[in-house]
């Protein structure tokens, strides 16, 4: 019986099992290759510091595309609300830092409820309406900030150490992302609403006939999407110290490359917090091991993207073994 | 004399996974004639036309073509021994031009290679112009009217050098003028040579055209005669003319009030006027033949799709639905006629498939209460008497008939006054489906008010108390005491005659 729950628990989870075995031998190598640089406090707090904007949004990018859709703007909402957010923190020197980053989020949610409009009331496919709005939230960031920067002299201590304080000797920034993990899981997992976007994105049809609201599911999903971009955005602009015109842009496909690697179907329906969450990771890892051990920034990229088409293609390797499994449990 | 015919089917058996889809049918087809095929839905009618174009190769039998055994291995088969087939829902290419729809995998050539769209255009011209039609090659087919599609697919029939043309319901959705026009080509064809098998439901059509008919029922082969030999009420007797042997489960129940009605129903190019009521504890069946309008109707109700005008009532009061939670909160609960696309999550298990609807049942401050859940719908598939291991199974593992009884699950778990189950048998073992009829009468006693769409016969006739008949979008007759009604008069009320 134990022996059964062993070898359930193990092929339910065998992309996860995998992405940490793959995550542990990238480690000891890089350990190895760089003479002990990489196990160090420092380093491995770097790490996490570094992929903790990366792994907030992935839960978002997540939602959306259970949701069988996708959203690109994402890089160019951080850009926006990160800009007005500093840019009213710059007019006004002695406001809270709780209140430009409310601004921030409010900004996000604007640009989310937009986008998820045009998704679920217009019908325009996702990837078409996320793309214009990505043009469109881009252009307004150069138009609040007139071209100019928002330098980090122009950003008084209390509103960096947004990104820089530690909360029980842990970065801030890696507190919020254990915090939105949290909650996403229970969200996901635990919730109505949670449910029906599983729903929604494995079969828009039935969901809509067992009664569930689909167009206000797939709403909320980029209105949610939005918010964490916001959100996600003014970190990104304190952790850098800058807002430009020029923030995060082409961060979206990092984001989508997570939840890719994490065993998030592109086509909807399936994908685990727990999943995205080792796919950001393990991003974060590539991008914080690779200079350790001296590969030219010229292979980086190259050796990224190996990465993320090896990892698709052991996915529909294993999918076809379990499926084949299944057919022969069958015993025809 | 065998000369005579141009193609024989003898013996033909056809088996699909539990099914006889034909049972060992016969078929021949003089040269030049026109011959009507009848027979209700699900007779066997398509998958024989399937058999004679190469589509699906038969288990038994044998078909001789101009007097020489052939096998087809594929639709291309068929196609070089210039067999071709019209469909009702045409292979029709909408983005693309009349032209490239009727040259579509026979394309006129350049020698080098390249497609000469000259010829091809002045081809097509000609040809149309041959079947007296005015339609322009070169227009989108999209923006044809189903009639003159049916002309282009004839012209591609034609270019292919087809000799054999069957046509597949070609009049369904046709209007009285361009029938006359589908009737003048067909004649031209046959004058010309062609050999054609017509597939109807019209008994005109058949009148009009055909000089001999064969009726198919059940998957078998009942008989051919010559149009004028036999009478309406005959051919209507041979197409139903089953005895009904299966018992149904029903109970003697005393009807209450009226606690259903809708009036009015329109829905522009599906449905006009349909207006019929139910009483608590009464089964009312819907009937008539597919493409009749009653699944539309009932999407109608449950706000799946919107309706033009009309009015809903439940319990003697006006019900406005906008969306099928709206039905579901008055208490209206739909089982869907396509389980896979409408009932079910397929890749989910048996339990979150049984719950979907209800998931305020098992939540508070929307948190769900996964205990709870996994309690009630073990209770609820237990009380369906679904097979599998556990609520945790996947229900794309499961046979049609458990995945029918997880949807009927779902259904019940609504705490519902009327219950519209639409085709609740289709693809449905025959044990699963005593169980469903079980389900129905207990549903009926408890004091439900029940509609029941089905295109089976015996069935509408075993559980209804009360029959409506649809046709081309109309309701053709009700049928209030389902007692001491026949197959006949239902087929009739069905049919064109």
């Amino acid at each position: 019986m134990n022996n059964l729950n062993f070898k359930k628990i193990f092929s339910d989870n065998i992309r996860e099992i995998s992405l940490i075995l793959v995550m542990i031998v990238i480690c000891f190598f890089v350990q190895f290759r760089s003479n002990g640089k990489f196990f160090t406090t420092e380093n491995i707090s770097d790490l996490f510091t570094e992929t903790a904007v990366l792994a907030i949004l992935a839960v978002g990018m997540m939602m959306v595309i259970i949701t069988a859709g996708i959203d690109l703007s994402i890089g160019a909402i951080m850009a926006l609300a990160g800009m007005i957010g500093t840019t009213v923190l710059k007019e006004n020197k002695g406001i809270s830092p709780i209140i430009i980053l409310l601004i921030a989020i409010a900004v996000g949610i604007v640009c989310g409820m937009i986008n998820g409009a045009l998704v679920s009331k217009l019908k325009i496919l996702p990837i078409i309406a996320t793309l214009g709005m990505m043009n469109i939230f881009r252009g307004l960031t150069y138009l609040v900030s007139r071209g100019s920067w928002v330098l980090q002299n122009d950003m008084p201590s209390s509103f960096l150490g947004i990104a820089t304080g530690q909360a029980l000797g842990i970065n801030n920034l890696v507190v919020m992302a254990l915090v939105i993990y949290i909650i996403g899981y229970v969200f996901l997992n635990y919730s109505r609403t949670g449910r029906k976007i599983y729903a929604v994105g494995n079969s828009e049809e039935s969901a809509e006939v067992s009664g569930i609201k689909t167009k206000r599911i797939l709403w909320l999903a980029y209105t949610i999407m939005g918010a964490i971009a916001g959100f996600a955005g003014l970190l990104y602009v304190c952790k850098y110290g800058a807002a430009q015109g020029e923030t995060a842009v082409g961060y979206e496909m990092n984001v989508i490359a997570a939840c890719v690697l994490g065993g998030v179907s592109i086509s909807g329906g399936t994908g685990k917090v727990q999943g995205v969450l080792l796919g950001a990771l393990l991003l974060g890892l590539l991008n914080n091991a690779m200079p350790l051990i001296n590969i030219s920034a010229f292979w980086q990229e190259a050796i990224r993207g190996l990465i993320i088409v090896l990892s698709v293609m052991s996915n529909s390797l294993i999918q076809r073994n379990v499926e084949m499994k299944a057919l022969r449990r069958r015993n025809i | 004399m065998a000369e005579d015919y141009i193609l024989q089917l003898k013996g033909i058996t056809k088996i699909f996974p539990g099914v006889k889809a034909l049972d060992n049918v016969q078929f021949e087809l003089k040269k030049g004639e026109i011959h009507a095929l009848m027979g209700e839905n699900g007779a066997g009618k398509s998958t024989f036309i399937k058999v004679i174009t190469g589509v699906h190769a038969p288990e038994e039998g044998e078909i001789v073509l101009r007097g020489k055994k052939v096998v087809f291995k594929n639709p291309q088969d068929a196609q070089k021994e210039s067999i071709a087939a019209i469909y009702q829902h045409g292979t029709v290419y909408n983005q693309l031009s009349v032209t490239e729809n009727i040259y579509i995998g026979h394309e006129k050539l350049y020698k080098v290679g390249m497609i000469n769209w000259g010829q091809m255009h002045k081809d097509a011209e000609a040809l149309l112009r041959s079947l007296g039609s005015d339609i322009d090659p070169r227009s989108s087919m999209g923006n044809l009217t189903i009639a003159e599609q049916q002309i282009v697919e004839i012209a591609k029939a034609i270019s292919t050098g087809a000799r054999i043309i069957i046509m597949d319901e070609p009049t369904a959705a046709l209007s009285k003028r361009e029938c006359e026009e589908l009737y003048r080509i067909t004649e031209q064809l046959r004058d010309e040579g062609c050999s054609i098998i017509f597939i109807s439901h019209r008994f005109e059509d058949m009148y009009r055209l055909a000089s001999r008919v064969t009726v198919f029922r059940d998957s078998q082969y009942i008989g051919t005669w010559g149009v004028n030999d036999i009478s309406n009420e005959v051919l209507i007797s041979k197409m139903v003319g089953r005895e009904i042997t299966e018992i149904y489960p029903k109970q003697k129940i005393e009807f209450g009030d009226e606690i259903f009605k809708i009036e009015g129903f329109s829905k522009t190019g599906y449905y006009k006027d349909v207006t019929f009521s139910v009483r608590q504890g009464e089964i009312l069946a819907m009937t008539g033949l597919v493409g009749a309008g009653r699944t539309e109707v009932c999407h109608g109700i449950f706000g799946i799709e919107k309706i033009d005008e009309g009015q809903i009532y439940l319990e003697g009061k006006p019900l406005k639905v906008k969306c099928p939670l709206d039905a579901m909160n008055a208490g209206i609960g739909y089982l869907p006629e396509d389980r896979h696309k409408q009932g079910l999550i397929l890749d989910w298990g048996i339990g979150d498939n049984i719950t979907l609807s209800t998931l305020e049942m098992f939540s508070k401050n929307t948190i769900l209460n996964r205990k709870a859940e996994r309690q009630r719908s073990k209770e609820l598939a237990e009380k369906v008497k679904t097979k599998a291991l556990s609520v945790f199974d996947k229900v794309s593992k499961l046979s049609g008939g458990n995945q029918q009884k997880v949807v009927v699950a779902k259904v019940l778990n609504l705490d519902l006054k009327v219950i519209i189950l639409d085709e609740p048998t289709k693809g449905v073992d025959v044990g699963a489906k005593a169980q469903i009829y079980d389900i129905m009468s207990q549903l009926a006693a408890s004091g439900y008010g029940v509609i029941m769409i089905s295109s089976e016969m015996p069935e509408v006739l075993g559980m209804a108390d009360r029959i409506v008949v649809m046709k081309e979008g109309r309701v053709s007759k009700i049928f209030d005491d389902a007692k001491n009604v026949t197959q006949e008069q239902i087929l009739e009320a069905a049919m064109n005659i």
